[in-house]
Parts: structure tokens; sequence; C-alpha cells
């Protein structure tokens, strides 16, 4: 599949920031940071900041981005338009908390109940978004049972980087706010392990016999339609080389999982405000670390249709 | 609306001869041909005469080499919309763009609606969906519409525009959810496939598999070519001097 910019962005961006956005709903909502004006504000913008340029950059792939309203209206067959609806909904629930408590500096109550509601909105959005990719049959890397966890383990694990970093800049953070933080980043490692190892030895049962009706025997295709490459091949029979895969999955290991991992661990033998700069170190690298996993995800995805161009 | 219909009235969609097709791409340019005015007008070709020609096609011909133990033989697979019972590009479609028709199955998108988020044609396993980058939005077969319902054409013209160009009448157009009509006992006779079963969209359209290989055909004992026997002479003495 071909990773396009704004759909490799969006899934990174929003994936941060509603995991940022679900750890301070909860954390803020009962009462277990304080209410700060500045941490709030910061914390809640940089959640909001994430998402909003999330969800306008996945507009940039649209062929007719004026016509975006339509689809939140199919929210009961389709995946994607449940996501918008999601996504959209996720921000009342996130204005009344942010305005509750950044503005009113409350927690608990009314406060409690929409960072409540807006954990809550983060986790099923983001399932949302998994499920778009895990529902696609003709893709086997993607319609697995690997996809989902990984949407939802990847959220916690950037937002809580990005969370414990934001406390640790405002001298708040604590020692199970950063064992969280490292716990979800070694999660998330074994997870994209796991995925990994599962999709190298994938059989699909999908070959080009099943795709020509052709049964037994070896199908080779020997003349394509067309002599440049038509859209099909532009956008689902995107290749990677073998060299270059392996090189990109070093650098998820050490950029996404290995470094935030280290750097996570030795914030606490560090004094404030060395703790607080390998936290915040932490953040930016992980990030770029999943920018290089998601384009990963698109471009080892295998579509069906490359049978008929045998690849 | 992208919820599929329970059922369907009819189930039109085509059957694909694979024994007689010829590979001669007159269904793909006729295919063009119609619809580039029709239903989904325009079907846009971007640099058509430059080094990076590209365009929307709802029907595209393959070629391949199908080798088995009793030998390999070319198979000229021409592949388009299967307008599928349980067609995923349409409940995949945020918009409502995408839409089965209860009256007879055919799979469409209006324009209109589609914001071109591509999602549909990830979906479908087989290809069936073109982007029009030009103008925006997905295109797709429409079992030519605009044709087979359409009175002012005479009743034998009202096929799909690839039906109708076919020369070795390959291509087959009916109703498959009928059991008695000629198109489902054609199906039944030669036992037609659907492509890629096990991924569940059930396909509408058939492909009936080459007929075996016949012993029948007459042997040639045309005897074997002479070896070119070198000439005396000027060429003779050519010939020897190139040949060595």
């Amino acid at each position: 599949m071909h990773p396009a910019f704004s759909v490799v962005f969006f899934t990174t961006a929003t994936g941060a920031g509603y995991g940022l956005l679900a750890l301070l709903g909860l954390l803020g909502g009962f009462g277990v940071i304080p209410a700060d004006f500045w941490l709030g504000l910061i914390g809640m913008a940089l959640a909001l900041g994430l998402i909003a340029a999330g969800l306008l950059s996945s507009t940039g792939h649209l062929g007719r981005p004026e016509r975006a309203w339509r689809a939140f209206s199919q929210w009961r067959s389709s995946w994607l338009s449940r996501e918008g609806v999601a996504s959209v909904a996720t921000f009342i629930p996130a204005c009344m908390f942010g305005i509750g408590w950044v503005f009113f500096g409350r927690s608990g109550g009314w406060v409690a109940v929409a960072g409540l509601l807006t954990a809550a909105g983060a986790v099923v959005t983001v399932c949302t978004t998994g499920m778009i990719y895990a529902s696609l049959k003709p893709i086997a890397q993607w319609h697995s049972r690997y996809t989902l966890p990984a949407y939802l383990i990847f959220a916690t694990m950037t937002g809580s980087v990005l969370g414990n970093a934001l406390l640790q800049v405002f001298k708040l953070g604590s020692t199970a706010m950063l064992v969280w933080a490292l716990l979800a980043t070694l999660a998330g490692w074994g997870w994209k392990l796991a995925t990994w190892r599962h999709d190298d030895r994938l059989e699909i049962p999908t070959t080009a016999n099943t795709a020509t009706g052709l049964a037994g025997g070896t199908v080779r295709s020997i003349e394509w339609p067309h002599t440049e490459e038509n859209y099909l091949l532009k956008e689902m029979g995107f290749r990677i080389a073998r060299k270059h895969s392996a090189k990109l999955r070093r650098i998820t290991h050490t950029l996404a999982f290995a470094v935030p991992a280290i750097l996570l661990a030795i914030v606490y033998f560090l004094p404030w405000p060395l703790g607080a700069i390998a936290s915040v170190l932490a953040a930016p690298l992980q990030f770029a670390g999943m920018f290089v996993e998601r384009w990963l995800f698109f471009a080892e995805a295998k579509h069906t249709v490359t049978l008929y161009y045998g690849r | 609306m992208t919820c599929l219909p329970a059922r369907t009235d009819r189930k039109l969609g085509l059957v694909i001869d694979l024994d007689t097709c010829v590979g001669c791409q007159a269904c793909v340019t006729a295919c063009k041909e119609w619809n580039t005015g029709g239903h989904m007008a325009p079907l846009t070709d971007t640099d058509p005469y430059g080094g990076h020609v590209d365009g929307v096609w709802f029907n595209r011909v393959h070629s391949y080499e199908h080798t088995t133990e009793r030998g390999g033989r070319t198979v000229n697979f021409p592949r388009s919309c299967l307008h599928c019972e349980q067609p995923a590009c349409v409940t995949v479609c945020p918009t409502g763009a995408s839409y089965k028709r209860v009256s007879d199955g055919i799979v469409l998108v209006d324009e209109d609606k589609c914001i071109g988020c591509k999602l549909c044609s990830w979906a479908c396993p087989y290809g069936a969906r073109e982007f029009d980058t030009d103008v925006g939005v997905m295109k797709k077969c429409t079992l030519c519409v605009d044709r087979i319902y359409n009175d002012n054409l005479a009743a034998d013209d009202r096929v799909p525009a690839c039906v109708a160009a076919c020369p070795t009448s390959a291509r087959h157009f009916g109703d498959l959810g009928d059991p008695a009509s000629a198109i489902s006992q054609l199906v039944e006779e030669r036992g037609g496939v659907a492509l890629m079963p096990e991924l569940g969209y059930r396909p509408t359209n058939r492909y009936l598999p080459p007929r075996a290989r016949s012993e029948r055909a007459s042997k040639v004992d045309a005897p074997a070519l002479e070896p070119i026997k070198a000439e005396g002479g000027f060429l003779g003495w050519i010939d020897r001097m190139l040949s060595d």
C-alpha cells in the first residue's frame, strides 16, 4: 500500500493526541495531577493540537475535501464514518473538561465526569481508526488480530511518554507516571515484535490461482493491460525493497522503543532539570520512530490486486 | 445508504469465457468509448500522448501463462467490477456515495457525494475501482446502466458495451440470480467459478475456465525440415565462411 504522508501523519499524530487527551482527562479529572493553569493549557493545547493537525492532514488526501462533511453520515456501516463521528463527538467533553480543569482550576464532580467521557471518547476514536485498517480483507497484514490492539497500545504509549514529559517539565513528575510510560513503551515494543513475527510468517490463502479462477499449477503474468503504472499500482502496488524494509525496522526499534525506554529509565536517577530534558527528548524521538513504523505499516502491506500483476 | 440490501430482486452480471477470450481488447476500448460519455463520465486520461500516460478504465485485460502438469496455455483475462453480493467497497464508504441497487444488484457510485477518500478501492480485492485524479472522485463499472435499460437503443443492443463489442462472444450478460436464465445455465454447464471466493465477497460475475485440452485434434505428420545445403559457387563460399 502506498504510504501517503497525510495518512501516515494523521494516524501517528492523532494516536499521540488521543493518548495524551485520555491521560489528562483521567488524571486531571480525578485530581491525580493538580489543576495548574499553564500545565493544563499546554497539555490540552498539545493534545487537541495534535488531533486537529492530524484530522486536517487526513483531509489532505481527499479528492473533494469540500464535501468532507458527508463522511459523518454512514456510521451504521463504515468505520471511517464512525471515526469521523467519534473524533468530533470527543471534542465536546474534551472542551468541557478543558474549561473546567484549566480555566476554573477544578477537578472532581462534573469535571471528573467530563474527563472520563473525554478518555472514553479517545479510546473509541482510536478503536475506530484501528478498525478501518483491521476490517480490510484484501490486505492480510492489516486484516489481523494484531492491528486493533496495536493502535490502542501505540496511542497509550505515545500519549504516556508525552504526558510524562509534560509533568516532568512542570516538576510534577512521579515515579508512577515514569514507570507507566516505560511499561507502555515496552508493551508497544513487544507488540510490534510479535506483529512483525506474525506478518513474516503469514501464509495468505489468496493466490494468483484463486484471483483468476485458474485451478492448479502456476499462473504467471505475461502481459499487463497497460504499459505505465496505473492508479491501482500507484495506490495499492507500492513495493519496498527488502533491504530498506530491514533498515527501517531497525530505525523503528531504535527510535520508537529502545531510545525512549533507555531515556525514561535514566530519568529515574536524574535530578530536575536533567530528568525533564531526558523526558522531553524521549517524546519527539518516539514520535519520529512511530512515524517510520506507520510508514512501514503501509509500505509492507500487500493488497490482493497486486496478484493480478504478478507481484 | 451504504448498508447492503438483504437481497436484490435480480443479480445482473457478466459471465466471461476464458476459453474463447482472445485478448483483443475490443471490450476494453468499447467500454472506454461508451462510458467516457456515459453515467460516470468522463473517464479522464492524463498525459494521453506522453510518456506517463494514465487514465480511468473500467475493464482491463491481463494475459497469463497457466502451467499445469498437462502443459502450458495462454489465458487472456478481462478484469472488471464483479458486482459482489457482499461488496465491502460499499459498506466502507463514509458518505453514502457507494451503493448497491435493490432492483438489480448493480454497485454504483454517486459522483456528487464522493469525497475521494479512496477507501473503497482499498476494500475491493479485485481492483475494480479507479480514482479519477482530475475530477477527484472514484469511478467504476456501471454494468452500462445507461445501455441495458435504454429504450432508445434496439432491444439487441441493451447489453453492456463490452458484451456488444466482443467478437468471439466470450462475454455474456444476464440475471445470475435466476437459475433458469440462459446465463445461469451456461455457468452451470461450464462450471463457472467466482474469483477469490475465500474472501467472502460473493461476486456475481462468473468466469468460465478454459476447456480441457482436446485429444481429437489431427496430428500434423509433416516431414522435418531438411538442413540447408551450402550451395557451390560464390554464394556457397560466403555461406561457408559465415557459418564457421
